[in-house]
């Protein structure tokens, strides 16, 4: 499935909730950021570590058949959860495709504020990141082709 | 009586509801809300009086020129300095600090110290290095106790006559610790050091006598007091500003320029280079007023109850860890978290429920340091705070509980 077409799927799952009752929303977000399989122990090291002032987010990247996978891990909850969210939108995707993906579903779940540069959540460095990852994954593939 | 609905109508913002709930604003320790008097202070000071100062002889210059000396009067009195000029108007307690910082340079050199405490606001720590950087000068610690407070065991060895600044908070804006300033003063002075206390977090709360404290130089955030943002006031004591080198170069400040050298003017001008925030000054001067008018005997009263109140009910919730000392110890402030629950979970969807509460390092990275942890959710109280209010939270803080846990 395309980026966009899983963050339409994102859109319209949320769209279930009640738009006017934050709770569910947040329920949602809290209970993936439970169920995300963590990042792999060895990848959560200092040098994967996207400090953002009052949460901590770690990232790793791995390139397998075209695709880059990514896995992530927060010290917050709230955080965690839109991890998850994030990356079902842009793990095993082409990094091609990752470039020129908008982040601007997060605002149509109700979230926007959580991936704004005044969190400091380490939320806006995570997508920073997430983009360089796929654009050194990119260049690489051109380079072996 | 303390008649809090009263005096909640003097804060239009309290008024105000925050995704359809009633606001409850626990982050005064940030910033205080303003009542409507020095709100139309400030309108009043631009449709009636707007000039700028000390410069015209016309009407208006004199009349916003004596607005803002009589607000520095307002100050002087409030904080029982010995003379007007020893109040310094600045934009906030970081602007008084390192206009203290920047005009010991001259002052100092590679074999002196600079002493400042573990509990410190980043504001009074980073001045500190650069002289430290600039001089040559080492910065030592006071060092701080599980409890929240500063350990004063050690300092007959850290605080020697090559102290040549001792630079700490009269309250933790972290933790709400009142510090032992008194003893450290002292200590200070019998060893030759000048000594600073940061303000900030004690002048919403309290009355501070700067000749009774004897301390040489005392900053205040005006915002922190109900008055305008980007107001504030250092007070310092004649002789060490005399001494001290002027932090900014301008007009207002000099006695006589020539392209040679320049003679400063006299205190406080000297240290009031451009022109200055006036409407902010004479905010300030309201705002204590107002302050005043209540009367910080009963303020600090109504706060000293919210504290009991709120720190009886957050300690009754499961799991819950209050840093810093008893209630005895400290100001109206309930820095807090909750086993297993990062605070700024906590927060976010405290934020959702209306309720503003600080999380995260508080600009005191060091003390969470201490007690090892990411941060923590910081409820700080006004007088203008209710015990509903408090109960607003702890049911928010429950609520958040069963969510996240
Ligand atoms: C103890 C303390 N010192 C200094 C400051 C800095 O004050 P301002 O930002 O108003 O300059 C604060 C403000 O949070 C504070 O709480």
């Amino acid at each position: 499935m395309s980026i966009s077409a899983i963050q339409e799927e994102i859109v319209a799952e949320f769209e279930l909730f009640d738009p006017e009752n934050w709770d569910e929303r947040y329920q949602y977000v809290i209970d993936l950021g439970k169920s995300l399989p963590l990042i792999d122990a060895k990848y959560k090291t200092d040098e994967n570590i996207i400090k953002g002032c009052q949460s901590k987010v770690w990232l790793h990247a791995d390139y397998e058949g075209g695709k880059v996978v990514y896995s992530a891990d927060s010290d917050a909850i709230l955080t965690k959860g839109l991890i998850a969210i994030l990356i079902r939108s842009f793990s095993h995707q082409a990094p091609k495709d990752i470039l020129e993906a908008k982040t601007d579903f997060i605002d149509r779940i109700g979230l926007k504020e959580h991936l704004s540069p005044t969190r400091a959540n380490g939320l806006v460095s995570m997508v920073k990141q997430i983009k360089m990852y796929a654009l050194a994954f990119s260049s690489k593939s051109e380079q072996q082709a | 009586m303390f008649n809090v609905q009263a005096i909640r109508a003097d804060f239009p913002i309290l008024t105000q509801t925050v995704k359809g709930k009633n606001l409850v604003y626990f982050d005064n320790a940030a910033t205080s809300q303003k009542p409507k008097q020095v709100i139309e202070a400030i309108a009043n000071y631009y449709e009636t009086i707007n000039a700028n100062i000390h410069r015209g002889v016309h009407y208006l210059s004199q009349i916003s020129t004596d607005r803002y000396e009589a607000a520095r009067e307002t100050i002087r009195k409030h904080v029982n300095a010995q003379h007007a000029f020893e109040i310094i108007f600045t934009s906030g307690t970081t602007h008084g600090i390192n206009l203290v910082a920047s005009g010991f340079e001259p002052l100092l050199n590679e074999n002196d110290e600079i002493l400042i405490g573990a509990l410190e606001h980043h504001s009074n720590i980073v001045p500190w290095q650069f002289l430290a950087e600039r001089t040559g000068a080492k910065l030592r610690v006071i060092p701080m106790l599980e409890n929240g407070t500063l350990d004063l065991s050690s300092l007959s060895e850290i605080l020697t006559e090559k102290t040549k600044v001792v630079a700490v908070n009269h309250i933790s804006n972290a933790l709400g610790t009142i510090n032992p300033i008194r003893e450290i003063i002292a200590a200070a002075h019998a060893v030759g050091a000048a000594v600073l206390i940061d303000g900030a977090q004690a002048a919403p709360h309290l009355q501070p006598d700067v000749q009774a404290l004897d301390c040489d130089f005392y900053t205040v955030s005006g915002h922190k007091i109900c008055a305008p943002t980007g107001s504030g006031f250092l007070y310092g004591k004649e002789s060490w500003l005399n001494k001290m080198r002027p932090y900014q170069g301008g007009g207002e400040m000099i006695k006589e320029v020539t392209f040679e050298k320049t003679t400063y003017a006299d205190l406080p001008h000297k240290f009031e280079a451009g022109t200055p925030n006036i409407e902010g000054g004479i905010g300030l001067g309201v705002a204590l007023d107002y302050l005043n008018n209540i009367g910080f005997d009963k303020i600090a009263a109504q706060e000293q109850s919210l504290l009991e109140y709120a720190t009886a009910k957050i300690s009754a919730i499961d799991g819950a860890r209050i840093y810093g000392p008893d209630t005895s110890h400290k100001t109206s402030v309930v820095s807090f978290n909750i086993e297993g629950v990062h605070p700024y979970d906590l927060g976010a969807l405290l934020d959702k429920m209306g309720i503003a509460v600080r999380t995260g390092h508080h600009c005191a990275q060091p003390i969470m340091n201490f007690f090892d942890i990411p941060g923590t959710v910081r409820a700080s109280m006004m007088f203008y705070n209710t015990f509903e209010e408090i109960d607003a939270l702890v049911n928010g803080i429950e609520k958040a509980k069963q969510m996240l846990l």
